[in-house]
């Protein structure tokens, strides 16, 4: 569904992203593990269009989307969440939700001060939908809350929940269990299968090894810029150049 | 949604009933200009409360929206109308355009840029003589007309402005609660997960600093229209940081407290003529204090510093 070929990544010196090419299969859970600094944030910045890379394409199914800015792939069903989670801090976890719905209304600045007729149906809409996506997540109760005060791990999950509302073809999710204990670790898990479930396909970048094992049917493995392997958790576990490459690590 | 009705109810009716409650045209006169600095400090509200953008220059787009009504009318004998809504759409579209390279600076950066658009706009003001008569100001502005109704009283003018008010505080209050005001406090809080959201975060600046600068400008014809003589004086430098200080005091995105903010600060040097000098540095020191004291401002902040000096009932977080 979504092909990566060739991106390089340069930041001035340094080769962040050195010829990587990698096919995303619509359905598939996708990890994409390596040592800190191997280029998975990048990588993700570039596909959600927030970086421009040096050289290399992105195709959507077939489609080059190549250089187009968040807001657009935004419409194309290409959605993230953040390593360093990014919420709307003075809104509320519901408002949060429905700016995840932006993509899906469209009433201007004329029919929001006038309140026109449409406007209000769609706001209801809005607002039902965000609460669907809350139950979704498993975070209902949190609505009313203000999002800056909300714990870590029910900050992450508002994320997937607010990402989510667009009704994205795919979403990235970078390092969605760190922070996480796990309890809530489970719970992500289950929460990822059923996102799935729903025909939203998933990448996501996780260090945590058991979550990927378990949840991923393929995983791209990075290291220093540079694809080391790709296969299934299997294959990745028995591959001597990605245990080398993490025991070198630490 | 219930609430916002009622309180807008009753700021009608406020509005309605002051005038009677008060004696002497001074009076209604201050409350005239409360009305004027009122739509001003919402309109900057929904670009710097709102969206997160400073402007130290929309004094200027005030002075613009005065100066395009006196020259329409005055020299060229345009309806005041017709000439109010040239301005306005005029200074949006120009706004628009200069919107579009300047929104993508950032923090100091932009206002730097901001501050140098309103000092732009005062030399024209005052060095275009033929068109604006400079620095001694023009004067002869016909008042507005409704029928056989002429605004050249207080009491007409207060209504007409008020009524221009009311009106910007409805539509304000409507955008902040909807799918728009959302988008612009999320650009606020996170621009690049807004982005990631499907906000178009560089159109939307730059059309809600077109529409600020647009309602600017029709506030900037009310006065030039009510006063009938206007001077650049009235829009340079220190009256972009009245405005932001009446924003700050009455709370970032706080549509009402943009109300509180330009009632308190037109009252207030009213009540301290002798400080007239001065002003400018008692803005200073009050941006200062509520920067340090109640950076959510007051309407928002009151609630919170009672409940601080109330120690004995304090509630402990669960
Ligand atoms: N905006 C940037 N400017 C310069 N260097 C960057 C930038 N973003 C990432 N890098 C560098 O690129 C490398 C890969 O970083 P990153 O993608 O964040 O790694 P990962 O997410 O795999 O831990 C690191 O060496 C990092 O310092
Ligand atoms: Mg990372």
């Amino acid at each position: 569904m979504l092909e990566i070929q060739a991106i390089t990544q340069l930041f001035g010196g340094l080769t962040a992203l050195c010829d990587v090419s990698f096919t995303i299969r619509q359905g598939d859970i996708t990890g994409v593990i390596g040592p800190n600094g191997a280029g998975k944030t990048t990588l993700f910045n570039i596909i959600s269009g927030i970086y421009r890379q040096t050289s290399g394409r992105i195709l959507l199914q077939g489609k080059d989307i190549t250089g187009l800015p968040p807001e657009r792939l935004a419409r194309l069903g290409i959605v993230r969440t953040f390593q360093n989670i990014e919420l709307f801090g003075q809104m509320s976890v519901l408002d949060n939700v429905k700016v995840g719905l932006h993509t899906k209304s469209h009433s201007g600045l004329f029919s929001c001060s006038f309140k026109l007729p449409w406007h209000l149906v769609e706001e209801r809409r809005i607002a039902e939908s965000a609460r669907r996506w809350l139950d979704f997540c498993g975070i209902p109760d949190l609505a009313d809350q203000r999002a800056d005060s909300l714990p870590f791990g029910k900050g992450r999950l508002l994320e997937i929940a607010r990402a989510l509302a667009s009704e994205p073809g795919i979403i990235f999710m970078d390092e969605p269990a760190a922070g996480l204990n796990s309890r809530e670790t489970q719970d992500l898990a289950s929460l990822i299968r059923k996102i799935r479930d729903a025909g939203i396909t998933v990448v996501l970048v996780e260090h945590d090894m058991e979550l990927v094992m378990d949840v991923c049917d393929r995983i791209l493995v990075l290291s220093l810029g540079e694809k080391l392997a790709e296969g299934t958790p299997r294959e990745i576990q028995e591959n001597t150049s990605v245990i080398a490459a993490y025991l070198g690590e630490g | 949604m219930k609430r916002e009705l009622l309180k807008f109810l009753i700021l009608a009716i406020l509005v309605a009933i002051l005038p009677t409650l008060l004696s002497g045209s001074y009076l209604v006169n201050v409350l005239i200009f409360v009305g004027i600095h009122t739509m001003l400090a919402v309109a900057l509200n929904l670009l710097l409360g709102f969206a997160g953008q400073i402007s130290l220059g929309h004094a200027g787009f005030f002075g613009l929206g005065a100066y395009a009504s006196a020259i329409l009318t005055t020299t060229y004998g345009i309806n005041p109308w017709i000439a109010m809504v040239a301005a306005a759409v005029a200074v949006s579209l120009l706004a628009f355009a200069i919107g579009f390279p300047i929104l993508k600076l950032k923090g100091h950066y932009l206002a730097m840029a901001t501050l140098g658009l309103g000092i732009i706009f005062f030399i024209v003001f005052n060095e275009a003589v033929e068109l604006t008569g400079g620095p001694s100001g023009f004067s002869g502005i016909p008042n507005l007309k409704i029928g056989s109704i002429t605004f050249d009283n207080d009491l007409k003018n207060y209504g007409l402005i008020w009524l221009f008010t009311l009106v910007t505080v409805l539509l304000s209050v409507n955008l902040a609660n909807s799918r728009i005001g959302r988008a612009l406090r999320a650009i606020h809080d996170s621009e690049v997960a807004a982005r990631v959201m499907g906000v178009n975060a560089r159109l939307l600046k730059v059309q809600i600093f077109a529409l600020s600068a647009g309602i600017s400008a029709i506030a900037g014809s009310l006065y030039a229209h009510t006063m009938g003589f206007i001077s650049p004086t009235s829009f340079g430098f220190n009256f972009s940081i009245e405005l932001i200080t009446m924003v700050i005091i009455g709370g970032l995105g706080s549509i009402y407290g943009s109300l509180i903010g330009a009632f308190i600060l037109t009252i207030l040097p009213e009540a301290l003529r002798t400080f007239q000098d001065y002003d400018i540095i008692i803005y200073g020191i009050i941006l200062i204090l509520m920067t340090m004291f109640l950076p959510g401002g007051l309407v928002r902040g009151i609630p919170g510093l009672l409940a601080r000096l109330r120690p004995a009932d304090k509630q402990e977080e669960g």
